[in-house]
């Protein structure tokens, strides 16, 4: 495969990471709650996709918007009955609480759908490659990296010209200030939540055809969402999405170069990333 | 000696001074292991991997629950451990057990002091991930080094000279491994809880309660927290050595995160910062997680991952948190 071949799936996979994690760096910037759950939503998203296109056969969009809705709300239900109980704990139980529910996503999916791996039917508009004059490439890559960038454009009008993704901003950089000005964070946080997880969830139906779907996909993956929110910085859009890019396509390009322990240049130079700027590669406030 | 009698008049006074002397229940979890391998005999292959956890989560206790270093990948000292005593025996013909504990204690320290002399100077997520991409680091090039490691099938087979000369490794029935492994776990035990009631322990707390007030009254935090680190991975090292001379082989498993993640839970699940969480999380979580596998062997992970919300929601600090709270609330009916 030539470079630019690789480069366009490398940026393929870097948009999937991108939507299922901006949703978790935001969330852990709000509340700094470490949700380990968050890949469960992915996979939710990814099931529910998958099995409404199946038996109700809706179209590939509809069943994805489906996912974000119904995972968007689940996730505020479980947001207020549960998680808002550990808001003030400490991070170990909210790690031990997270973890809990990752087993009985995985439990609930392993007995309600079955153990095995599920495909993701594309339909046929999306299937084949496409000629974009230099290179012809897979239609479904390209339609990712059209998607990813469409999102992240949203995304970014919505953090940085809206009212609300500024009191987001500013809940972010300084609770206590945000609040005495007026910012109802715990309701701020409930909807971020939900848009998070919607995200994730319809991250999980468009990298099901990549990622793959089974039970075990959000232990699998749990280290990729918090290295690319480890690197992209808390509470920052832009700062995901270049990390998502940079690991997607490195991970791409390194594990078609070296089959074989190809997954070790990410982590040495996540760790080397991390070592040089902590707080995450494009954090305004630096190391 | 007269003068000190009126300050250890003071309630408080005793609580501190009296806090290290040893306890009368404190005999009872060894009393405990020792009646098991006379009345369960049927278990005791699973009793040593209770013991292996325990040691392995005792280690992380230190770092964890004493100096507050949140880690994610301390499985990589468990898995340098496991693998010096497998490397040593398959290629080196190093098949003493006794100095194959000392050795995998002095490689899984020497990576402990190397990666956390870099990486104690984070803190928070980037800490956590700094943990995790050093073990999935070590997980690689085990599974690169195939030709040596065995790669993704690891070590199998793996004989180990007698202990002490004397006493065989018992395949069939695991006698022999578990008292071996309950006879370290012991020595491991004391020497963190000499460790963690000396002034060195003293200053780890306060480390993890406030370390800008350490850094002001002059304790040297770095060095400090490196020492815990370094000791944690030793003993973290002689757990994974035990479970592969108790086992017989090492695999990738050993370096993985679900190793990581599972002593993180149990220590969490029994309660961190007080030595014992670790005996009861190892026990709670092993016997519960065994107990629904047996039972239901597809929905195991409801039941354990239920149980892990239930605690984590109503239980504060693990079971022995949970303990606290009731002993509170009965000493004081009426204060509520």
């Amino acid at each position: 495969m030539d470079l630019t071949g690789i480069l366009l799936g490398g940026l393929a996979a870097g948009m999937v990471l991108f939507i299922v994690s901006v949703g978790l760096s935001v969330t852990m910037g709000l509340m700094g709650f470490v949700n380990l759950a968050h890949g469960g939503f992915a996979m939710l998203g990814g099931y529910v996709a998958v099995m409404s296109m199946r038996h109700w056969s809706l179209p590939f969009p509809a069943a994805l918007a489906l996912g974000f809705v119904a995972i968007a709300a689940l996730s505020v239900v479980l947001e207020r009955l549960l998680y808002a109980r550990l808001y003030q704990a400490s991070e170990l139980d909210q790690v031990l609480f997270s973890i809990g529910l990752v087993f009985v996503l995985i439990a609930a999916i392993t007995l309600g759908i079955g153990p095995e791996s599920q495909t993701l039917v594309l339909p046929d508009w999306l299937r084949g490659q496409t000629d974009l004059g230099f290179i012809r490439y897979r239609t479904y890559s390209l339609a990712l990296i059209a998607v990813g960038t469409l999102l992240l454009i949203g995304l970014w009008l919505g953090f940085e010209r809206t009212r609300l993704g500024a009191r987001i901003r500013a809940a972010v950089d300084n609770r206590r200030m945000a609040e005495s000005l007026g910012v109802d964070v715990g309701r701020l946080f409930t909807l971020t939540f939900a848009i998070g997880s919607g995200l994730a969830a319809v991250g999980g139906g468009l990298g099901a055809e990549i990622l793959g779907l089974d039970p075990q996909y959000p232990l699998r993956y749990l280290p990729y969402f918090l290295i690319v929110v480890a690197v992209g910085g808390l509470g920052r859009v832009t700062g995901v999405f270049c990390a998502a890019l940079l690991i997607g396509v490195l991970d791409f390009v390194l594990k078609v170069e070296f089959p074989k322990g190809g997954s070790m240049f990410i982590y040495a130079l996540t760790l080397m990333a991390l070592l040089w700027r902590p707080q995450g590669l494009l954090s305004r406030r630096g190391g | 000696m007269s003068r000190s009698e009126p300050a250890l008049a003071l309630p408080a006074a005793r609580t501190l001074a009296a806090r290290h002397r040893v306890k009368w229940w404190e005999a009872l979890p060894w009393l405990a292991g020792i009646a098991a391998f006379f009345f369960l005999p049927s278990y005791l292959a699973f009793g040593t991997q209770v013991l292996i956890t325990i040691l392995f989560a005792l280690s992380l206790d230190l770092v964890l629950g004493y100096a507050g270093i949140v880690t994610l990948g301390h499985a990589a000292f468990f898995g340098a451990g496991a693998y010096t005593v497998g490397l040593l025996a398959a290629h080196f013909g190093w098949k003493e057990p006794l100095s194959g504990l000392v050795a995998a204690a002095a490689v899984a320290g020497a990576i402990g002091f190397a990666s956390g002399y870099v990486l104690l100077r984070t803190r928070g997520l980037a800490l956590l991930m700094l943990t995790l991409c050093t073990m999935a680091i070590l997980q690689e090039s085990a599974n690169v080094a195939a030709s040596y490691t065995g790669g993704f099938d690891g070590m199998p087979d793996l004989t180990f000279a007698p202990l002490l000369g004397i006493i065989p490794f018992d395949v069939l029935y695991f006698r022999s491994q578990y008292l071996y492994a309950l006879v370290v776990l012991f020595v491991c035990f004391v020497v963190v809880r000499m460790l963690v009631y000396a002034p060195f322990g003293q200053s780890l707390t306060g480390i993890r309660e406030n370390v800008l007030r350490m850094h002001a009254v002059g304790a040297p935090v770095h060095a400090r927290l490196v020492i815990a680190y370094t000791v944690s991975a030793a003993i973290a090292g002689v757990a994974g050595a035990l479970f592969t001379q108790a086992n017989a082989f090492v695999n990738l498993a050993t370096l993985g995160l679900d190793r990581a993640a599972g002593v993180l839970i149990v220590l969490i699940l029994g309660g961190y910062g007080r030595l014992y969480g670790a005996f009861v999380g190892a026990i709670a979580y092993m016997v519960l997680e065994r107990a629904l596998a047996n039972a239901y062997p597809t929905a195991w992970q409801l039941g354990v991952g239920l149980t892990l919300m239930a605690v984590a929601l109503f239980a504060r600090n693990g079971i022995f948190g949970l303990a606290d709270a009731l002993r509170r609330r009965l000493a004081a009916p009426g204060s509520k």
